[in-house]
């Protein structure tokens, strides 16, 4: 016990504590809320889910003989890799921001986690970098999968360039991805409302507004983040549109956007979404 | 210059739709002591302490912690301050250590000591062999004296507690009491909304009423005895028979010293005198001398429970 007896002790030592910048603050708290996550019951479900998939995938390939390992090596990852790995980002986000935001509200952690002294923006950016390396953990999981099959079928030299190409794109769109789930997240004060809204919009929501505009409105549906996440498969097939306008398939004016263009929507709705996202957070109340 | 801890409530007003929670709070509390901050159910305790930490925004007013305006520069107002508002949850996949550990990094207390200060405090609340379980499976108490752990790890100048013994059990909340006679011991500032007016009164310097979002009264306990009180004090007393108010306004009410009586339940009748411990005595000798059957006194109830529900029921 260190208790001081004296009724006029000084109060506290000279040095007094200086709590750190915000751009200090950011990465810590991402520390914090990772260790949250990989201790919890949901990181390991989502394991659990990923590592199934690719084990049922690689008995599928080895039993079945697919075509994807008869043909060559870039259809082989744009079938697996790209085919796969936008299922992965939308598992991940739904399971790591869902209720990123909401989950504070809802479990009462806000009024632990804010009585520091740290902005709302920092809690806010914390919360979704954190959110966005543990997503990149189950990716890499993915990806490690499919590396293997494809280093067992193809070998370890038989990388095509498409596959290093569709990391930053991946990354890209795991951004904007987080980005939207994270607004719905704040969107709301009881979780379950971010989670079924992302579930439902990200599973086949957005494939079906994308038709929706495309057909009954006839225009390109730039606007639908499903659309654009399109490229990563385009990147596998030939020839690679890399420009910031669609190739215009059956349906009028819409088949799938130029690999520019896809990333130039992806950027964009993870900054818009980032901004309304931090903007919303700011003036949320603990209540 | 102001350098004793403080904290300053200026026209704080909050209105949750068209209902006023809080109207109109002005209050400065300054210097090393606790201030308790009292109130019925709904008076607007909590809306004030949120306010005062930024949980919620106000619509009218602002607050200030050691003279930084808590609304403009949350950051920096909070630094000193150590606070519990409304019974927080910790994240249920980390432990005692792993959440402390967040909570002394983000504000701040040098990596080296961290490991220190989160046993001490944990010692403080007696949860040192909790430290490495699952927060989620700790009791309502438990979580508590974790939350009361995390608002004094950094070692705070001002101490904003809201019900802090809420759950504790009896042994918790004797020992919230002597956390806050260490503090003040430390010379720290703790404001401290409680239900308990024996906590209060037993660790409080001072006193603030709310009732309805309104200030009703704030000074020091014994201002506030004198001026409320009008030197009156009270005992209850027990009968082994109901007893029947003939014999309370025969005997007891004539009793000299005694200004009123009222009947708490058949065999129990709260006597209203002025005076202090001599009167009483004389008082105690007087009814037993009457022989009517009283088989027990007890201490006059809580002068301050007097008080606070007279106050209250005046604005209700
Ligand atoms: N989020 C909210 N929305 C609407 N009204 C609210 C909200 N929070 C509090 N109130 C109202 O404001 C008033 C004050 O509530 P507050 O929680 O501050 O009371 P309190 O003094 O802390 O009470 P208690 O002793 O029960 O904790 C109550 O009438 C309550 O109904
Ligand atoms: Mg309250």
């Amino acid at each position: 016990m260190t208790e001081i007896t004296t009724g006029t002790e000084t109060s506290k030592p000279a040095t007094r504590l200086k709590v750190p910048s915000t751009a200090q603050q950011i990465p810590r708290l991402a520390h914090y809320q990772m260790r949250q996550y990989l201790q919890s019951r949901r990181f390991l479900a989502l394991v659990v889910i990923v590592v199934a998939i690719g084990a049922i995938f690689s008995a599928v390939v080895a039993i079945y003989h697919s075509s994807f390992i008869t043909s060559d090596s870039v259809s082989f990852y744009g079938g697996s890799w790209a085919g796969g790995v936008g299922v992965v980002i939308v598992l991940a986000a739904v399971f790591f921001g869902g209720d990123a935001i909401a989950g504070e509200f809802q479990n009462k952690t806000g009024y632990f986690l804010m009585s520091v002294p740290i902005r709302r923006a920092t809690v806010y950016a914390g919360k979704f970098l954190a959110a966005f390396l543990t997503s990149v953990a189950i990716i890499t999981i993915f990806f490690a999968i499919v590396l293997g099959n494809g280093i067992y079928y193809f070998g370890a030299s038989a990388f095509p360039w498409q596959l290093f190409f569709s990391l930053p794109i991946v990354i890209l769109y795991l951004l904007a991805v987080l980005g939207t789930t994270f607004l719905f997240s704040s969107l709301f004060k009881t979780s379950a409302y971010g989670f079924v809204l992302t579930i439902i919009l990200f599973l086949f929501g957005f494939t079906i507004l994308q038709d929706l505009v495309a057909i009954l409105i006839k225009i390109e549906p730039w606007m639908v983040i499903s659309y654009a996440s399109g490229i990563l498969s385009d990147l596998f097939s030939s020839p690679i549109n890399w420009g910031l306008t669609a190739t215009l398939g059956p349906v009028p004016a819409y088949d799938s956007p130029g690999i520019a263009e896809g990333v130039v929507i992806m950027l964009g709705y993870f900054i818009l979404t980032a901004i309304a996202g931090l903007l919303l957070f700011e003036r949320e109340e603990f209540k | 210059m102001m350098n004793k801890p403080n904290i300053e409530i200026v026209s704080l007003t909050k209105k949750f739709g068209s209902f006023k929670a809080l109207d109109n709070l002005d209050l400065q509390i300054e210097g090393t002591k606790c201030v308790g901050f009292l109130g019925p159910n709904g008076a607007g305790k909590t809306t004030a302490l949120k306010l005062l930490t930024d949980m919620i925004f106000p619509t009218k007013g602002e607050c200030f912690i050691n003279g930084i305006s808590v609304q403009k520069e949350r950051k920096l107002a909070l630094a000193d301050a150590g606070l519990l508002i409304e019974s927080p949850e910790i994240y249920p996949s980390l432990t005692p250590y792993e959440g402390l550990e967040m909570v002394a990094d983000l504000r701040g207390v040098p990596p080296r000591e961290i490991k220190d200060r989160i046993s001490e405090v944990l010692a403080e609340v007696k949860m040192e062999s909790w430290a490495d379980k699952k927060i989620g499976e700790f009791s309502k108490g438990m979580k508590q004296r974790i939350n009361i752990a995390a608002s004094l790890v950094h070692d705070p100048d001002v101490v904003i507690l809201d019900e802090p013994a809420t759950g504790l059990d009896p042994r918790g909340m004797a020992e919230v009491r002597e956390i806050v006679r260490k503090l003040k011991k430390r010379n720290r500032l703790i404001f401290m909304s409680s239900h308990i007016l024996q906590e209060v009164t037993e660790v409080c310097d001072e006193v603030a009423l709310i009732n309805k979002g309104k200030l009703l009264f704030y000074d020091t306990l014994g201002n506030v005895i004198d001026k409320f009180s009008d030197g009156h004090s009270s005992v209850d007393v027990g009968f082994a028979e109901p007893v029947n108010e003939a014999l309370i306004n025969r005997g007891l009410s004539a009793i000299s010293g005694v200004t009123s009586s009222e009947v708490l339940d058949p065999k129990r009748v709260r006597l209203r005198f002025k005076g202090g411990t001599e009167t009483q005595k004389k008082l105690l000798e007087e009814i037993v001398g009457l022989h009517i059957g009283v088989v027990s006194f007890s201490e006059p109830s809580s002068t301050l429970e007097d008080i606070y529900m007279k106050q209250i029921e005046r604005g209700d």
